[in-house]
């Protein structure tokens, strides 16, 4: 409007008073414009404080209070008694704020003195201390004992910024003996973060369930996060508590696990590498489930240390493995009971006898017996008790494998159990089909022969040969469990006749109690004997090993299954020794574990003595090699994958792989080594002779 | 009509005291103390006549060019940009006082020009060059704030003394043209970041977003009547980034609401409307001139400032006249009052012309 006013004013004729003129338009102009503006500004105001109010009141609300979780107490693991697996353990710690404090120098020397903390780490103190800005805490210490954390507690008033703190850890009183079964907790990784949006999973501090049953029950065991409300600044300082909700611990689970009768069998163990395995007859609790040598859980929740990591690494027996579930061993001899009931199903009288010359030519290969001499005259109970192999090698001609095969399964070897396990090998059970599908060979006359005496391509875990040995002894189609709280399964379904069951129990505790070939393995009782049957299993081809002595890794397997008492079984179970020499490696472990579970004083009295021939036990061990790695290796070690699942993945692949070993010799004749006789058999390994002196002075 | 001026103190000193967390020091008390020395400064100003001012108007304009090169000349031999002149007693910004003096040498120019060159280049080359030479020197230091608002003054009083409407949108065709140009390459690069930041707040919250996004929380979740005094929680617990200097219309608002926020922009709506009341009762064209580029200049600090924490303009660091924490802009708030004190003496003093 002003403009094409003047624009009309082809020749103004500027005076004071068309400047005047000008003047009040134009400054009415720009006052129109600021009130226009202001009335924006204050326009604009109302919708921020009106219309958007609830949203920006709510952004206002999230910057002010910061919620905090307090990470659950994880429910406990517990034995069949009630007595903690795993359990958690005040853990005392102190922090700093370094703002806070007044004196920093002075209140780390103060602190320093009252933990008796080294001189190195006072300094490292002060340089984190000064290096620190805010609000973030300078960790002092942790895992302080109550004396200490009271110390600082009491001085607290001279002590600003000084924060003593009480959380929780996770604590295995047991140690390694639980290891491979309980598993152990460590700091969510970012897969698991992925898989579950757990905002709890990312509070510092808190630690999830990594491996064996601390994994499979992570959701039970979790328990609800509590939570702090705080009004927090900017820079994260806490100006006060608001509300706070405590956290609900975790539930507990109760497993059929004998928590002392693990302990013993793991430490039993010894200096050998292997497991145990022994179940409830009466309902299919698994009692026992020790591997060894193992890891240590305490130490591995507190993160994997380099140096402990490659010992593990490096040591050939394993102890990453957990034997029980994926060791995969040729069964041997100990399938010979499961055979014979085969043999009876198919309707063989057991009181037909086969001679036993020392061998057996099948075709055109002959096959020998362990006992090179030969055992005679020998019907179905000599064949079990003597594990004369002639006798299977004769009536699996005529049986045929397929119904071999079947038992072997029902009886549950190649079988996986519903159990709460991170994962279970279920190895092999070789039949005419199998061998097809896999190799594209037609099964052979030798085939046979091998896979009744547990050798050839059968693979099975002492799990496996724990469950063969409770269904052999009841006769009924026992299930194990681990967990209370899942009922007894299979024992309304028979498996055999009672009087095969009874057969078989008397030939098994004649190789114990009779003419056998575990007579070393007699309780010291006289009301209850054991029954059981020996296995000793070859790994490599006789021409690089003997199975006794040489590079430990060619050596036998021992192998032991049983069950107790034999007339009115009440517990049953397995022991596999790695390349323990042979049988005789694995039934002194078997009698003693069975001797505790019957009467605890004397089974400790026999593990006594034996510890201290070892050196003490298996935790005093575990520490004492730790601690002589640590100095050998120094800082040379490679460290730990950063995923602890890498850990397991790795060992777990490499299990497989060490349980084709044995199948790379499936296709060779086998020799059996000799079974350990009553009369015993030398000893070459010198650690064995130790062992079994000891263990026969117990016997007697 | 120093009454709002007192109230719009008052309540600058009350949110100054809550910003401090409740108290009287830091902040509250030297604002008044500040706002005490100053009113003396512009109660002087007011007594100054006519004659005097348009005497002392071009050795006052160079004495300001010379302390905005010193500034400078000290900058470049400290290694570093500075602002501020370190009297002892105080530290003074010569690109404050520019303000004001742009003004009043603008005002003198105009007046003393002849009537019918007001169409000729004569009127505008001598003005630009006025305005231009400190605005380059208070650019270099670098501050873009205040050299936009000495270009607004300086713009106000040209367009008011009559220059040609056409010169006026051919400027602003060409500033059309000029804003991107200057953006892309005249803008350092925190410069284009701030304005990109104001053209979107979130894209970047705990960046360079992080005031305005906290601004407008404030002022937001103030609602009516607000969360009370003292209980503001953004300006409490440190969320709000200079909760007592350019920001201090948040802290306000989140405490008093949009009553409050009412109240100060109705207080400043009639500090400007009576300096308008001012220029348009005088009847002298350097008074005129005077009085309306001080008002437009207090208006400048508002209207940016407002919206700036309103999340309308980029953050460019002006503070709220009157009520933010801070000797330089009450310095120069107080030299614009007292210079409208003395026009409006001056009107007083020649009241039979008007009346003729």
């Amino acid at each position: 409007m002003v403009g094409k006013g003047k624009r009309k004013r082809k020749q103004p004729v500027i005076s004071t008073s068309t400047l005047k003129n000008s003047f009040d338009r134009r400054s009415f102009v720009i006052a129109s414009v600021q009130g226009g503006i202001g009335l924006l500004l204050a326009g604009r105001m109302a919708y921020l404080s009106i219309a958007e109010n609830e949203k920006y009141r709510t952004e206002s609300e999230s910057n002010r209070v910061n919620l905090s979780l307090i990470p659950p107490r994880r429910g406990w693991i517990l034995d069949r008694d009630g007595a903690p697996l795993a359990s958690n353990r005040a853990d005392f710690r102190v922090d700093i704020i370094p703002e806070r404090l007044a004196n920093p120098d002075a209140t780390i020397d103060q602190l320093g003195s009252l933990l008796s903390l080294e001189p190195d780490r006072i300094n490292d103190l002060k340089q984190e201390v000064s290096d620190a800005r805010g609000f973030q805490p300078v960790e002092v210490a942790k895992g302080l004992d109550y004396e200490q954390f009271a110390a600082v507690s009491v001085r607290l008033p001279d002590l600003q910024g000084v924060v003593p703190q009480r959380g929780f850890s996770r604590y295995y009183p047991t140690g390694a003996t639980v290891g491979h079964l309980v598993g152990y907790v460590g700091p969510a990784s970012a897969e698991e973060y992925e898989a579950d949006r757990n905002p709890l999973l990312i509070t510092p501090g808190y630690k999830i369930g990594k491996d064996g049953l601390e994994k499979q029950f992570e959701q039970e065991l979790r328990g609800v996060p509590g939570a702090r409300r705080v009004e927090v600044t900017a820079s994260g300082r806490i100006v006060r508590d608001l509300e706070t909700r405590d956290d609900i611990q975790g539930d507990p689970v109760r497993l059929t696990i004998d928590g002392p009768l693990q302990n013993y069998a793991a430490r039993r163990i010894g200096l050998e590498s292997g497991s145990v395995v022994v179940m409830d007859c009466k309902t299919g609790d698994l009692l026992c489930m020790a591997s060894m040598p193992s890891f240590d859980p305490n130490s591995f929740s507190d993160g994997i240390g380099s140096v402990e990591y490659a010992m593990l690494r490096e040591d050939e027996r394993v102890p990453l493995r957990n034997k029980v579930l994926k060791g995969l061993y040729p069964p041997g001899s100990t399938v010979k009971p499961m055979v014979s009931m085969a043999f009876m199903e198919q309707g063989l009288d057991p009181n037909e006898t086969v001679f036993c010359g020392g061998g057996l030519r099948v075709g055109n290969r002959v096959f020998r017996c362990w006992k090179r001499g030969g055992h005679g005259t020998v019907d179905m109970a000599k064949g079990i008790y003597q594990s004369c192999d002639v006798y299977y090698y004769h009536f699996a001609q005529r049986i045929g494998m397929d119904p071999i095969a079947a038992m072997n399964r029902r009886c549950g070897l190649g079988q996986e159990f519903p159990l709460p396990v991170t994962s279970q090998f279920y190895g092999t059970v070789p039949d005419p089909e199998w061998k097809l599908n896999k190799f594209g060979r037609e099964w052979q006359a030798f085939d046979t022969v091998n896979a009744t005496i547990g050798q050839g391509y059968m693979l099975a875990s002492p799990l496996q040969l724990a469950v063969s040995a409770a269904r052999l002894a009841t006769g009924r189609h026992v299930m194990p469990r681990l967990n209370m709280a899942t009922p007894p399964k299979g024992f309304d379904q028979v498996d055999f006749p009672d009087e095969h069951v009874r057969y078989v129990r008397q030939a098994m505790s004649d190789v114990v109690n009779g003419p056998g070939t575990a007579g070393r393995a007699r309780l010291p009782f006289d009301d209850i004997k054991m029954a059981g049957k020996t296995g000793t299993a070859q790994v490599v081809s006789l021409s690089k090993s003997d199975g006794r002595t040489g590079p430990w890794r060619f050596r036998d397997h021992g192998l032991f299954t049983f069950f107790a008492p034999f007339d009115n079984p009440r517990y049953a179970g397995a022991v596999v020794i790695e390349h323990g020499g042979g049988s005789g490696s694995a039934y002194p472990i078997a009698r003693d574990v069975m001797t505790f579970l019957f009467d605890p004083a004397k089974g400790m009295d026999a593990l006594r003595r034996l510890e201290t021939q070892w050196g003490g036990t298996a935790q005093e061990r575990l520490d004492r090699k730790y601690a002589a790695f640590a100095q050998a290796a120094g800082e040379a070690v490679s460290p730990p994958p950063s995923r602890d699942e890498d850990i397991f993945d790795l060992v777990e692949a490499e299990a497989r792989v060490a349980a084709q070993q044995p199948s790379e010799i499936a296709e060779e004749v086998i020799a059996p080594r000799p079974e350990a006789t009553p009369s015993g058999a030398p000893r070459p390994n010198p650690e064995q002779q130790v062992i079994d002196a000891a263990a026969a002075g117990i016997a007697q | 009509m120093l009454i709002p001026l007192f109230l719009l103190i008052g309540f600058g000193a009350a949110v100054l005291y809550s910003a401090a967390g409740g108290s009287m020091q830091p902040f509250a008390s030297s604002h008044l103390i500040r706002f005490g020395v100053f009113l003396v400064m512009a109660s002087i100003i007011a007594m100054f006549s006519k004659g005097v001012i348009q005497f002392l108007t071009y050795p006052a304009y160079i004495a300001v060019v010379l302390l905005l090169v010193a500034v400078e000349a000290i900058g470049a031999m400290g290694g570093g940009s500075q602002r501020w002149l370190d009297l002892g007693f105080m530290r003074l910004q010569p690109s404050e006082l520019m303000k004001p003096v742009i003004v009043l040498v603008l005002a003198r120019f105009y007046d003393a020009l002849p009537l019918g060159m007001i169409a000729s280049w004569r009127a505008l080359v001598p003005a630009g060059l006025l305005i231009g030479l400190p605005m380059a020197l208070v650019l270099m230091q670098p501050d873009l704030g205040t050299s936009l608002a000495m270009a607004f003054g300086g713009a106000v009083v040209m367009f008011l003394a009559g220059l040609p409407m056409r010169w006026f949108v051919g400027a602003g065709i060409a500033g059309a043209v000029a804003v991107p140009l200057a953006f892309f390459f005249g803008l350092k690069e925190y410069q284009q970041r701030r304005v990109t930041t104001f053209l979107d707040p979130e894209s970047d919250p705990l960046g360079a977003g992080y005031h305005i996004t906290q601004s407008k929380i404030a002022i937001g979740s103030g609602g009516l009547d607000g969360k009370g005094f003292n209980n503001g929680s953004q300006s409490h617990l440190n969320y709000l980034p200079e909760p007592h200097t350019d920001f201090v219309f948040a802290t306000m608002a989140e405490e008093w609401g949009l009553l409050g926020g009412i109240f100060v922009i109705g207080v400043f709506a009639i500090i400007l409307g009576w300096g308008w009341r001012v220029a348009n009762a005088s009847d002298d064209r350097f008074a005129r001139l005077l009085a309306a580029g001080l008002t437009a200049t207090i208006f400048f600090y508002v209207a940016i400032n407002l919206m700036m924490v309103m999340g309308l303009a980029p953050v460019v660091g002006i503070p709220l006249p009157f009520m933010s924490h801070g000797g330089s802009s009450m310095m120069t708030n107080m030299i614009c009052i007292g210079g409208l004190l003395m026009v409006n003496r001056w009107n007083r003093e020649a009241p039979k012309r008007r009346l003729q």
